[in-house]
């Protein structure tokens, strides 16, 4: 009976028996233990890489400071579990972590109740005069994954702002403006160097590109140009002729000018920092976008129009001398005289400046952290030849007096430091002090906050209220839903088993998928969800290739362990050709795509990689599984195959 | 259960003229009226903002056009988005007396301030502003994605099959991206940068079709030295029509989910998807096919003089031929 059956076949019959030969085709539908280890271990990680993201959200706290010179550290973990202790509050965890050159503390609750009195308790201990806080006690929502889930890094996907609510700007910096106040900066040093060497020119000028300076004699130009040179690296001078007069052109050099490129937007990234820091936001993104621009994104602020004139703030520094007739360090209710101001120092020490300014924040030409001469670290300041000037005259009278450095924001001045004048300064000066290494890095980096290089501009700007997040994330996740149970419903119906192998090789593609996301943190919008749910629906192509190949093969008289072999054999290749095509587009639109649509483009594209891992590793696992073992296998469960001479339905 | 009781190979190839000739004429239609109405294009190309709001009760359109009118708007559009409550509001660049535009994020400040004077019940659910230089560069992008994926696609195709190949294929599928455009230029419906997304997915998914058809053109001109071209063409596609069905319905079952449960945001999206994946059974398999015939392709385009592959031994001999 068994020859009977073969007998249409072409390939060569071994001479063995029909029974072996079986066999042989069985063997080949069987997956060796490693593999199926694979499949295991691929499943564990997919589960408990997904596993965070349906722990929801709890209620949490979090502490952040508002001044400038005032700093979160580790040690301020500790005194907010105090506070909380003296309150009889537990927190469900405590976190401090780093967001950029700022720290914050979070606790977390199990019940708003709970959070709220938190807020209240922190608020009372931490900000003594509520007027006027040093801490930013704010409500917040943190992840509920348990402990042991976080510490192996499973954390939830990353939520775009479709799907939190929140704001979203570009921020494009005038690079121009900012190139030109250098250029004026060293137009005015040109003329400094010049008169100091005592060489006589007929103007400078500053032009868009440079500095061009015009002389009588050619000797002086000379002269000028070595000085110029030597002092002043960011211009390349070369002299030319033109109505008998030499002029001497300096261009701003193109690796100056990236300088000058990059400063102006780290500077004013730090600056955002800071002031991003006082809405008390969750998770805000801050980051350089190509040469000019800034993507700001802060998740769940409702209040656009604050954070819009936050951003778009601009801070003042101002050097001022101590007023020498109050006292050093005055005291509650001393009247301050005439002509000065009261200041507080960062922590409440009130100092008392004269409203005089020497010199101002942009004055600063830069500002960075070093050592003195007996190694200790100081903070060294350049300005530029008019700030200079102004500060040799008023140092020079007041040798052995306090001056006091003060930041302004909103109109209220913050002293980040006061230090005394040692000697008669210039352009160019060191500010020594019982400073560690972090503080003199922290006052450098102030000073230059203080100072925002570049003005800003919003070109780009997106808003989405909280309701329409959470109600994007419930439809994204409704069609999906209801697209697989659809495809389920068809599927089983229409293949049997193979079609429950089908289904199940899906939902192991949607846990791989989802797994993967949640493990790169990758950003998911709303059309990253319509991406999950087009993978999947393109996903079954594979399946339905290899289950429309094996009826084939059935149909066409092959046993059924051949046909499941040459069913999936056949089906890889093409299943391989088709998906590259779909990954060109998804790659296209990874290159090219911005915002949701690259979202939409990377769950696209790592989509396509699960599910030919899925339909073909997977799905022949539990094929495998099922029937590698069965060495005479009369028929599978396939749904109907059909055979055309036959006109009756086999199964 | 079998959809497909075929049971001779359907000679599809007779009718190819009728299927090109049908592809033309759609495709005219389409690119006539991408040409003559235009493509309604999202802020994110053109620039401008776009705010969404919404009401306690339904809004008056006309109050509301009026109230944006005042602070000396012209060309806004004013329409009702997802529920009557809702309003959403469309408002160009503004240009400053010279012709240049001016970039201003405070344009939804001002806005929501009329409105809210009118009416204090307004809530702010989204508010969208591209600058022009954004814009432009968004709508640069797009077309650089849209040339990557065609070259890319060919290249690939060349590689795999062959040149013939290669330009029947992204003949026949840019004829859906055509035609997905010419719908979307005749209704006037929105075109942003998500549809562009799935305008390209919807490409590559169709070239996907054609590959499985290419595939199995390969494969019998491997195994069938005695049939003409146009029988192995038509017996490729005999044997591939109902996987192409049965996945083209599952896929068109997920995307027409989304459509009904995506919500008003990703409507555009799901409609340029539907649209896509139902055209395009029709372009990758009848007219890829009929363009490769036309394009004269021979076995020897395929099946390169290498010695033969194992396929042929386990074949029925007599699989394809017609009875």
């Amino acid at each position: 009976m068994v020859r009977q059956r073969f007998a249409n076949r072409l390939y060569p019959v071994p001479a063995r028996e029909p029974a072996t030969h079986l066999n042989a085709w069985s063997k080949m539908n069987r997956y060796p233990l490693w593999k199926y280890l694979v499949i295991l271990v691929a499943l564990a990680i997919g589960l408990i890489y997904t596993l965070p993201n349906f722990f929801g959200e709890a209620p949490a706290v979090q502490v952040s400071s508002a001044k400038a010179t005032v700093k979160i550290d580790a040690s301020m973990q500790q005194r907010v579990e105090d506070i909380l202790d003296a309150a009889q509050l537990r927190p469900d965890g405590l976190f401090f972590d780093l967001v950029g050159p700022t720290g914050s503390v979070k606790a977390r609750f199990r019940t708003t109740d709970e959070q709220l009195r938190a807020k209240d308790a922190l608020s009372r201990a931490l900000n003594p005069d509520p007027a006027d806080p040093t801490y930013i006690v704010a409500l917040n929502l943190l992840s509920g994954s348990p402990r042991w889930l976080t510490s192996l890094h499973a954390l939830p996907m990353y939520l775009g702002l479709d799907l939190r609510g929140g704001v979203h700007f570009l921020l494009q910096v005038d690079m121009k403006g900012a190139v030109d106040k250098k250029l004026e900066g060293l137009a005015g040093d040109a003329r400094t160097l010049l008169r100091d060497a005592r060489l006589r020119h007929n103007g400078i000028e500053r032009t868009s590109q440079g500095v061009t300076i015009r002389f009588e004699s050619a000797d002086d130009a000379s002269k000028a140009r070595s000085i110029l040179a030597s002092q002043q690296r960011e211009l390349a001078y070369q002299s030319s002729t033109a109505d008998g007069a030499t002029v001497l052109t300096g261009t701003f050099t193109d690796a100056a000018r990236r300088e000058v490129q990059d400063t102006a937007v780290k500077q004013n990234i730090t600056t955002l920092h800071n002031r991003v820091n006082e809405l008390g936001v969750a998770e805000p993104v801050i980051q350089q976008q190509g040469a000019d621009r800034i993507v700001v994104q802060l998740p769940g602020v409702q209040d656009t129009a604050k954070a819009k004139d936050i951003i778009g703030r601009t801070a003042t520094l101002e050097a001022r001398l101590a007023d020498p007739d109050a006292p050093r360090v005055p005291r509650e209710g001393d009247p301050v005289p005439l002509g000065s101001e009261l200041f507080l120092h960062g922590n409440g020490a009130p100092v008392i400046l004269k409203k005089q300014v020497i010199f101002t924040g942009d004055r600063i030409e830069s500002a960075s952290a070093g050592f003195d001469q007996n190694q200790r670290p100081s903070v060294n300041i350049k300005l530029d030849s008019q700030g200079g000037r102004v500060l040799r005259d008023v140092s020079r009278e007041n040798i052995g007096k306090p001056m006091g450095i003060v930041l302004f924001e909103k109109g209220k001045g913050e002293v980040l430091t006061v230090a005394t004048i040692q000697s008669e300064l210039g352009t160019s000066f060191q500010i020594t002090g019982n400073y560690s290494t972090t503080e003199a890095n922290d006052l450098a980096l102030l000073l230059r906050a203080g100072s925002l290089a570049a003005p800003m501009e919003i070109i780009e700007e997106r808003t989405i209220g909280p309701s329409l997040g959470a109600d994007n994330i419930q439809k994204g996740f409704d069609s999906v839903l209801y697209g697989f149970a659809a495809i389920a419903i068809f599927m089983i119906i229409y293949y049997m088993l193979f079609g429950i192998f089908s289904v199940l090789a899906l939902a192991f593609n949607l846990l791989m998928l989802i797994a993967i996301l949640s493990m790169l943190q990758a950003t998911l919008t709303l059309p990253g969800i319509a991406a999950i749910a087009l993978v999947l629906g393109m996903a079954i192509d594979a399946n339905v290739l290899v289950n429309e190949r094996i009826r084939e093969e059935l149909r066409g008289g092959a046993s059924p362990q051949a046909a499941i072999t040459h069913g999936f054999e056949r089906a890889w290749a093409t299943i391989l050709d088709s998906n590259v095509t779909t990954l060109i587009a998804g790659l296209a639109l990874l290159a090219f795509g911005s915002g949701p649509v690259r979202g939409f483009a990377v769950v696209h594209c790592l989509g396509i990689l699960t599910s030919m891992f899925s339909a073909v590793f997977f799905a022949r696992g539990l094929v495998n599984l099922w029937y590698g073992r069965k060495k005479r296998l009369q028929s599978i469960s396939i749904g109907t195959v059909w055979k055309p001479d036959t006109d009756a339905a086999t199964k | 259960m079998e959809f497909f009781r075929i049971r001779r190979t359907i000679p599809f190839m007779r009718h190819a003229l009728i299927f090109n000739v049908i592809s033309f004429a759609t495709f005219f239609a389409a690119v006539f009226f991408i040409w003559q109405k235009g493509l309604h294009l999202s802020i994110e190309f053109t620039g401008g903002t776009v705010m969404e709001v919404s009401y306690s009760q339904p809004a008056e359109l006309d109050k509301v056009r009026g109230a944006v009118a005042s602070l000396g708007y012209t060309d806004i559009q004013v329409q009702n988005f997802g529920t009557s409550r809702d309003v959403m509001i469309r408002l160009p660049l503004q240009k400053t007396a010279s012709g240049e535009a001016v970039s201003t994020a405070q344009q939804s400040e001002q806005v929501m301030g009329t409105l809210k004077a009118r009416d204090a019940s307004v809530e702010l659910k989204r508010v969208e502003f591209v600058g022009p230089q954004v814009g432009k560069e968004l709508a640069t992008d797009g077309l650089m994605a849209l040339l990557f994926v065609i070259v890319g696609i060919m290249v690939y195709l060349a590689f795999r099959f062959e040149w013939k190949f290669a330009v029947a294929g992204i003949i026949a599928n840019l004829h859906d991206v055509i035609i997905i455009m010419g719908f979307f230029a005749f209704f006037q419906w929105e075109f942003s940068l998500s549809v562009l997304a799935a305008v390209l997915a919807v490409l590559g998914y169709s070239v996907n079709e054609s590959v499985v058809i290419f595939d199995r053109i390969r494969e019998n001109f491997r195994k069938n030295r005695k049939l003409s071209t146009e029988e192995v063409i038509n017996s490729a596609i005999t044997g591939t029509i109902s996987r192409t069905i049965i996945t083209h319905g599952s896929t068109e079952m997920m995307v027409v989910s989304m459509l009904i449960f995506g919500g008003a945001t990703l409507h555009y999206f799901s409609l340029a998807l539907t649209i896509g994946i139902l055209f395009g059974i029709y372009s990758s398999v009848f007219v890829a096919a009929a363009i490769c015939m036309w394009l004269g392709v021979k076995r020897e385009d395929l099946v390169k003089s290498d010695p033969r592959k194992d396929d042929s031994g386990q074949e029925d001999p007599n699989y394809g031929a017609q009875v």
